[in-house]
């Protein structure tokens, strides 16, 4: 590494422990001007946390930081900020209240007492602009979309003169479409000579994105790669330490009686507006029926008024041959509706109480945890063991608060309880999104496994390869609408994506077969 | 939480000792010795057979009033209707003791005291029902109801409730008979003011954190309290919920009214509430919102209220400074938490160039 120019940023031999978790170990990492840093890691490897180490929200128990040669002490995010350090989380820290300008300025040093928005507003789309970004900066946050807001972010560290961005597994709430875009504002970026570190557990994306890979383990660094020089495979096998199945075997399966049925589904979002029109289809037991589109485009809401958290505004729902149209989520439970929602941190568990409390969280009216109203703290700890070895959730202890998992092991833990308690219909909304290649694997392994008992499994997913391999069938919605289902054995992936764009099914397979 | 239970204390000691310099200047301007007002605050509670009991008398009506607020907060709702609830409460049980003067004390008391739980629960769960099916702001309604509550107390002390002594004397004193005898709460100690009231706080404490953590319905409150969104996904009922939580709530308040007429006062009058809606919210934050932490927090309280009303008779100082010095102390015994659960906190207060201290981490919390 002689040759290498010197890194404008090295962090040294950092230690970090929680209680009951070394999450880092002597981990290094070197960055460059003008390149990307991958950091790959199975779930609760330490990503996060080495980064939040570097932005200052954690101190590290040992360890060194250089920015362009000098030794930092970093207390706090406005302390890295000075420094040209900037982070977009995973969950943005944006008000929805105000507009993007003022978000972008939220919280700066040295304001004017009235800051002049109007010249802030040009600024930004200065910036917008030299990087392809399309940004209304007097829009309000809570108008835009996921991906919108995310640029936000972006622009708001570039806004603020960071000159050194890490991105927290960024792409993992973006449409492909989306990421393209995000890999295009960073080859500008780099090509300024700034720098970045990118968390993602998707390879291709390590491939297309960076410069540099890191592969973390148990809080360690365990390899550094060139990316030029090195492939999917071999970083997988890094990361998980064994070789990853990149394709499952589907069995064939027999399709029994109709599990779940929509008969002309209507639905509005939360804004009012038609988001299902006219959905209807059935999933069979031991059937896997995928759900394709681009997010947005009414896969929550279908989640939704299938476990009863939406009411619809026509049409019917048939579980097991009962009408269940309209009935409260308690209802969904108790007709056998299992759902892993896409939202798993604001929904899906709750992150003040015990992983636990959180896995009792289907079973803790019935015997064996509860009886008459009484729970038994020792049978709902049992059941948290027996799950978390199941699944491998990585966690201190089943009385950790399931906040401070890392993002993957909250979803597993989701996961586990769903699977669980699962008696008919598991409603799966992008199941895999934040797991490393390991978990997704044995995700994948789970919903077929769900499959070969009986069950019937509505699987949404963004990832047509994870659709095409293990649903039996794909739905494609485009803007509320059922564009067609077809067949997953002889699925087109062009088909697929002409469908996605609003383009009905005989249309979409004249156009690429012909 | 790691942290010593050395190093809490001495934060605590810490603040408390913040608090009376910045009082100490306050007594100086009211031209009083600071040293021996202090002494009186202090020594006072702790010095005597009196002081300790009545430091725990005081704390009875905090700790039930506490028990309320931690089940609401848990619940995620506030309830800033304690002194509503707590007189409404103490009115039912009042009016049910009067109209049933004949009744075994074995009857007569636990209906009393069940009464005012019920009717402090009716006066908790309005503004929970609003809440929960109308979004009306807990905070603006539990306050309204407070002004309720007041007024119809005032209203029933100079007429339908008032002492008939007190008309055929005709002071006109607003209060009401003195109940039976049968239905008073029993001094624990002789010749002391401490009743049995306290003894039953502390029972109702155990019992709230069974309640809480080892039943499936208080397993659905804390859920709904931590995260609506999530306890609704798990089949939760977060309306009822809510309801239910004010309506506990506002029946601890209301036990806690009736406890205090039939330990202390054996009859109803204005004022009964002394505050203690609102300092029982107090107690119940410093106990971390969790019920045996409520009952140090409650019997500090009672004892810095008995110790503020001790320095004033020794100093002879306005009441207004001594309410000042009591809020200073709260303020600062409230804000020491935060050093309490962050202990890096001071460090960044003192200055970000001080050598980095070792320290125990805690639990800090970062999105991921
Ligand atoms: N604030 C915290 N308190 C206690 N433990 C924590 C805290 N933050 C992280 N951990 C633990 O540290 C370990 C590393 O977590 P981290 O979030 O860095 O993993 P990650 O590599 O980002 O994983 P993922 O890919 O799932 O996001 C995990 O075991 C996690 O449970
Ligand atoms: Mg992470």
């Amino acid at each position: 590494m002689a040759e290498e120019p010197t890194p404008i940023l090295k962090m040294e031999n950092i230690t970090k422990r929680f209680p009951g978790v070394l999450a880092n170990d002597h981990a290094n990492i070197e960055i460059y001007p003008g390149e990307v840093l991958a950091l790959l890691g199975e779930n609760g490897a330490g990503k996060s946390t080495l980064m939040n180490v570097l932005v200052g929200l954690y101190r590290p128990d040992e360890g060194d930081i250089f920015v362009r040669g000098e030794h930092v002490e970093i207390h706090s995010p406005s302390d890295a900020a000075a420094l040209g350090i900037g982070m977009v989380h995973q969950n943005f820290m944006l008000v929805p209240t105000m507009t993007v300008a003022e978000n972008i300025i939220l919280g700066m040093d040295g304001l004017a007492f009235r800051p002049d928005l109007d010249k802030v507003a040009r600024r930004i789309q200065e910036i917008a602009e030299h990087y392809n970004m399309n940004v209304d900066p007097y829009a309000y946050i809570w108008q835009l979309s996921v991906g919108e807001q995310q640029r936000v972010e972006i622009l708001k560290l570039i806004y603020r003169g960071a000159e050194i961005l890490i991105l927290d597994e960024p792409t993992a709430v973006l449409t492909p479409q989306e990421s393209h875009e995000l890999a295009n504002v960073l080859k500008v970026m780099t090509s300024e000579g700034k720098s970045a570190v990118f968390i993602t557990h998707k390879m291709e994306e390590v491939m297309e994105f960076s410069h540099w890979v890191r592969v973390l383990r148990r809080g360690r660094v365990v390899d550094v790669k060139k990316t030029s020089e090195t492939n999917p495979q071999e970083l997988a096998r890094l990361m998980v330490g064994r070789e990853v199945l990149f394709r499952l075997e589907k069995e064939a399966s027999e399709p029994g009686d109709v599990v779940l049925e929509l008969q002309n589904v209507y639905a509005d979002n939360e804004k009012g507006l038609p988001a299902l029109q006219d959905v209807s289809f059935t999933i069979r037991q031991g059937e896997i029926l995928g759900i394709a589109g681009v997010a947005g485009n009414g896969q929550r809401q279908l989640a939704e008024v299938i476990t009863g958290l939406r009411k619809v505004t026509g049409g019917h729902i048939y579980i097991q041959g009962d009408e269940e149209t309209n009935h409260s989520p308690l209802r969904m439970i108790k007709a056998g509706v299992s759902h892993i929602p896409a939202d798993r941190i604001g929904m899906g568990a709750v992150g003040d109480m015990a992983v636990s409390d959180n896995l009792a969280m289907k079973g803790y009216r019935e015997p064996p945890m509860a009886d008459g109203g009484i729970l038994h703290p020792q049978l709902i700890l049992e059941f948290a063991r027996k799950m978390i070895a199941a699944f491998r959730i990585a966690t201190p202890s089943p009385a950790t608060h399931i906040k401070f998992l890392s993002g993957g092991n909250i979803q597993k833990a989701i996961l586990a309880r769903e699977i669980d308690a699962c008696k008919g219909l598991l409603v799966a909304v992008y199941p895999s999104r934040g797991l490393d290649v390991g978990a997704t694997e044995s995700v994948r392994k789970r919903l077929l496994e769900q499959r070969a008992q009986g069950r019937a499994v509505l699987l949404i997913s963004e990832d047509l390869d994870e659709l095409i391999t293990i649903a039996d069938r794909i739905a494609v919605l485009f803007e509320g609408r059922v564009m067609g289902i077809v067949d997953s054995h002889n699925a087109d992936i062009d088909a697929l994506g002409l469908m996605m764009a609003g383009v009905p099914k005989q249309e979409a397979i004249a156009e690429t077969s012909g | 939480m790691k942290q010593s239970i050395w190093g809490k204390i001495l934060i605590l000691i810490g603040a408390v000792v913040g608090a009376l310099l910045v009082g100490a200047l306050l007594l100086l301007i009211a031209g009083a010795n600071p040293l021996v007002a202090y002494r009186a605050m202090l020594i006072g509670p702790l010095s005597s057979r009196y002081g300790i009991t009545e430091a725990l008398v005081k704390a009875t009506p905090l700790l039930l009033v506490g028990l309320g607020i931690v089940i609401a907060f848990r619940s995620g709702i506030l309830n800033i209707g304690g002194e509503g609830q707590m007189v409404i409460g103490a009115l039912a049980g009042s009016a049910c003791a009067l109209a049933l003067p004949d009744l075994p004390g074995i009857l007569l008391l636990p209906m009393t005291l069940l009464s005012s739980f019920l009717a402090g629960a009716v006066w908790g769960g309005i503004p929970g029902w609003l809440k929960a099916r109308l979004s009306v702001n807990e905070i603006l309604s539990t306050i309204m109801l407070n002004s309720i509550a007041l007024q119809l107390v005032t209203f029933m002390l100079r007429g339908p409730l008032i002492d008939p002594q007190e008309i055929a004397y005709g002071t006109g004193f607003p209060q009401t008979a003195q109940l039976p005898e049968q239905s008073w709460l029993p001094r624990l100690i002789p010749r002391t003011r401490l009743h049995w009231g306290f003894v039953v706080a502390l029972l109702l404490a155990g019992l709230v954190y069974v309640f809480l953590w080892r039943t499936s319905l208080g397993y659905r409150m804390r859920a709904v309290g931590a995260q609506k969104e999530a306890a609704r996904y798990g089949g939760i009922q977060v309306e009822n919920s809510l309801v239910l939580a004010m309506a506990l709530s506002g029946g601890f308040a209301g036990l806690a009214g009736m406890v205090e007429v039939l330990g202390i006062h054996h009859r109803l009058l204005d004022g009964i509430s002394a505050g203690y809606g609102f300092s029982g919210i107090v107690a119940a934050l410093f106990g971390q919102l969790h019920p045996l932490g409520t009952i140090p927090a409650a019997i500090l309280f009672g004892a810095l209220t008995l110790g503020a009303d001790m320095m004033q008779r020794a100093v002879e100082v306005p009441a207004a400074i001594v309410l000042t010095i009591q809020g200073l102390v709260v303020l600062f015994v409230v804000g020491s938490d935060v050093l309490m659960r962050r202990p890096d906190f001071l460090k960044r207060l003192l200055g970000k160039r001080m050598m980095p201290i070792p320290e125990e981490t805690s639990q800090e919390e970062v999105p991921s």
